[in-house]
């Protein structure tokens, strides 16, 4: 199989670099310098110091026996991304992209962030590392997740409310590129996932990749052979790639991909790009959107603000249309009663996003056999969820 | 047929005058009105017009234009229904056409359907401004099979040199300038800067150039109009649009704005 993305930016024929002409000089020059970047073994290595001291990497892969045995199948291995400082994997690509703003010697990043955890990796690495920052969030994002804003000020940084469309991530992302035009000299954009113009999709996933490259050498070290199977949700698709792209060229390994099925798939209400969606362009990247047969972009639903995204990455759609992954959607329903699952059999709460996940292993792992294994990417913790999951219950805190 | 975009220029070029390009979005408020006010621009000196396409989500526009286009959807506007209005248009006018619209709306529709409705609605050129050249051999192979719109493609401040050349080998009807290193609507602070960019681009282009982002007053109209081929005014007209759409004297209002920014443009003449 070829390095993929092609010269070009493209995944087969998603991805490539839709901005506009203001910016493509930015995207030609971040590519330039990701690129020497990427070869530079002291840049290399000061990527890697920073996640072993600062991010507390390698992340565990634990054995989840309990879970293991009361869905009665495939043996089932977490990878510990919750344990990563912040709380998600969203900070492996925010301390590469930290120090690569800093080696482009520009000292402003702005992003964007649907449930926070993205804004809080971006504030986090800029106080670190002395940047400003500017983060973007809808504002009807903000009120559901009122601590994450504050937790971003905290740590230094500028929130700035989006009162424009439907007032979520796809709106954050937007009003961050319209700033990124105007302060296109001075500022680094730190996007936060695995979407948007090349060579975004690229260096995102490659940032990622450590989930993947860590998991094979601790499975191989405690199974002595590689999984059956991988499992992983996909809102962007930085943490699914990120497990899943050092396992590609292994045909055994199956992957599979949960998108936000949120209401249901006939409700109109989810996210599901690859059940609803057909390919079109937003935010600078060709892959599979949910729009109207206008071309207009359709609002999305998931009671996970971090799947909640009408497009995807564009090496999914690849992957997608190729059969290499699998993808299928949880609802909220069996994405609420996985995190309660993982919590009272295993004593570790998952994020929402990392519930959708779980949701498939029970499906999946019952009707494997006993001597297969399978790896479930823990991408994030759920402290942030726990008050919005005690609100809809009814239960004041 | 010659193209109406270069005919414009060519005609404006013997009289020693500049392009006026104003800049509406479709279907804001109605596509009724749309139709309305391109007739009423016509008449009120505009030479070419620019007609918006609404889009969920335009990343290259600011809060005014964002609005319109909000406006537009609701009002139920598509593509498609701006093409029809196009049509009937074409029984009343032949000034140059010219849709500004992002990239997914022409992917939903398909490149080869939309020239080919383009073409038999009458429209003349097309502005993508989430298209740069690198990824436009699908629409431009359309147009060239259609035999239109032509793809009118835009340089900006921080464009470098090869790509200039690029912009300016491959864009037809005209260059679009972006005077500003930002979005739609925003302020434009130094017209020196715009001069000497503009100046540089015609040294080496054979082609007119057109500049538009943030140019509001007649007064900047008139700078613009002294060294470029084109001035383009958006977010000043739609603004105003949209405080006044319910007002019976919309139509005369734009009217009368769009008559300053000609004048301004004739610059004495």
């Amino acid at each position: 199989m070829p390095t993929l993305p092609d010269k070009r930016g493209r995944f087969g024929k998603y991805g490539g670099q839709y901005v506009p002409e203001t910016l493509m000089p930015a995207m030609l020059e971040l590519e330039q310098a990701y690129l020497a970047a990427k070869r530079d073994k002291k840049f290399q290595a000061e990527v890697q110091d920073c996640l072993q001291q600062y991010v507390g990497r390698p992340t565990p892969l634990y054995f989840a026996e309990r879970l293991t045995k009361t869905l009665g199948g495939a043996k089932i291995y977490l990878k510990r991304e919750d344990l990563c400082h912040t709380g998600a994997h969203k900070i492996n690509n925010t301390v590469g992209q930290a120090l690569l703003t800093r080696r482009m010697k520009k000292h402003r990043v702005i992003a964007e962030t649907g449930a926070g955890q993205h804004g809080v990796a971006v504030a986090t690495v800029a106080a670190m590392f002395g940047l400003n920052a500017e983060i973007y969030m809808g504002t009807e994002d903000m009120e559901r997740q009122a601590l994450n804003v504050f937790r971003m000020r905290l740590l230094g940084s500028t929130v700035t409310g989006v009162d424009a469309g439907s007032r979520t991530l796809k709106d954050a992302i937007s009003e961050a590129m319209r700033d990124w035009t105007t302060n296109v000299r001075t500022t680094h954009y730190l996007l936060g996932s695995v979407l948007g113009a090349h060579p975004y999709p690229m260096m995102i996933r490659d940032f990622q990749a450590v989930i993947g490259r860590e998991a094979r050498k601790q499975i191989l070290s405690a199974e002595g052979k590689l999984p059956s199977c991988l499992v992983a949700c996909v809102g962007g698709g930085s943490n699914s790639i990120g497990l899943f792209y050092p396992f590609i060229k292994d045909p055994k390994v199956e992957m599979v991909g949960v998108e936000a099925g949120g209401l249901g798939l006939t409700s109109g209400k989810h996210a599901a790009r690859f059940s609803g969606g057909k390919p079109g362009v937003l935010h600078g990247t060709m892959t599979y959107l949910l729009q109207d047969h206008h071309g207009q972009v359709s609002l999305t639903h998931s009671v996970s603000a971090g799947l909640d995204y009408p497009a995807v990455g564009p090496e999914h759609s690849l992957h997608h249309d190729a059969g290499r992954i699998r993808y299928t959607s949880a609802t909220d329903e069996e994405a609420l009663a996985a995190f309660d699952l993982l919590s009272q059999e295993e004593g570790i709460i998952p994020a929402l996003e990392s519930a959708h996940a779980i949701a498939e292993i029970t499906k999946l792992a019952p009707t494997m056999r006993k001597s297969q294994v399978i790896i479930v990417n823990l991408s994030g913790r759920g402290d942030k969820d726990v008050q919005q999951i005690a609100r809809m219950r009814g239960i004041p805190l | 047929m010659p193209n109406r975009i270069q005919a414009t220029f060519d005609k404006l070029r013997a009289r020693g005058q500049k392009a006026l390009i104003p800049y509406i979005m479709a279907g804001d408020p109605s596509l009724t009105e749309t139709e309305s006010l391109v007739l009423a621009l016509e008449e009120a000196g505009a030479d070419l017009i620019e007609l918006g396409v609404p889009f969920s989500d335009p990343i290259a526009d600011g809060p005014v234009i964002q609005k319109a286009a909000e406006r537009a959807l609701r009002s139920g506007t598509s593509l498609k229904s701006i093409l029809s209005t196009v049509k009937t248009l074409r029984t009343k006018s032949q000034i140059p056409l010219i849709l500004m619209t992002y990239y997914n709306t022409i992917m939903a529709m398909g490149e080869n359907e939309f020239c080919e409705q383009a073409v038999k609605a009458g429209v003349d050129g097309v502005i993508v401004p989430d298209l740069p050249p690198e990824e436009a051999d699908l629409l431009c192979e359309a147009a060239d099979k259609a035999g239109g719109p032509v793809v009118i493609f835009l340089l900006a401040p921080t464009s470098t040199k090869s790509r200039q050349a690029e912009v300016i080998k491959r864009t037809k009807g005209f260059i679009y300038y972006v005077s500003l290193t930002g979005i739609t609507g925003a302020s434009l602070s130094n017209m020196d800067e715009v001069r000497q960019n503009v100046s540089k681009i015609q040294k080496t282009a054979k082609k007119p150039v057109a500049v538009g982002f943030g140019i509001s007053t007649p007064d900047q109209v008139k700078q613009v109009a002294e060294f470029a081929d084109g001035v383009i005014v958006g977010s000043a007209i739609v603004r105003q649009i949209g405080d006044h759409q319910l007002d019976s004297a919309l139509i005369e209002r734009i009217s009368q704005f769009t008559q300053g920014l000609k004048t301004a443009t004739l610059n004495g003449k």
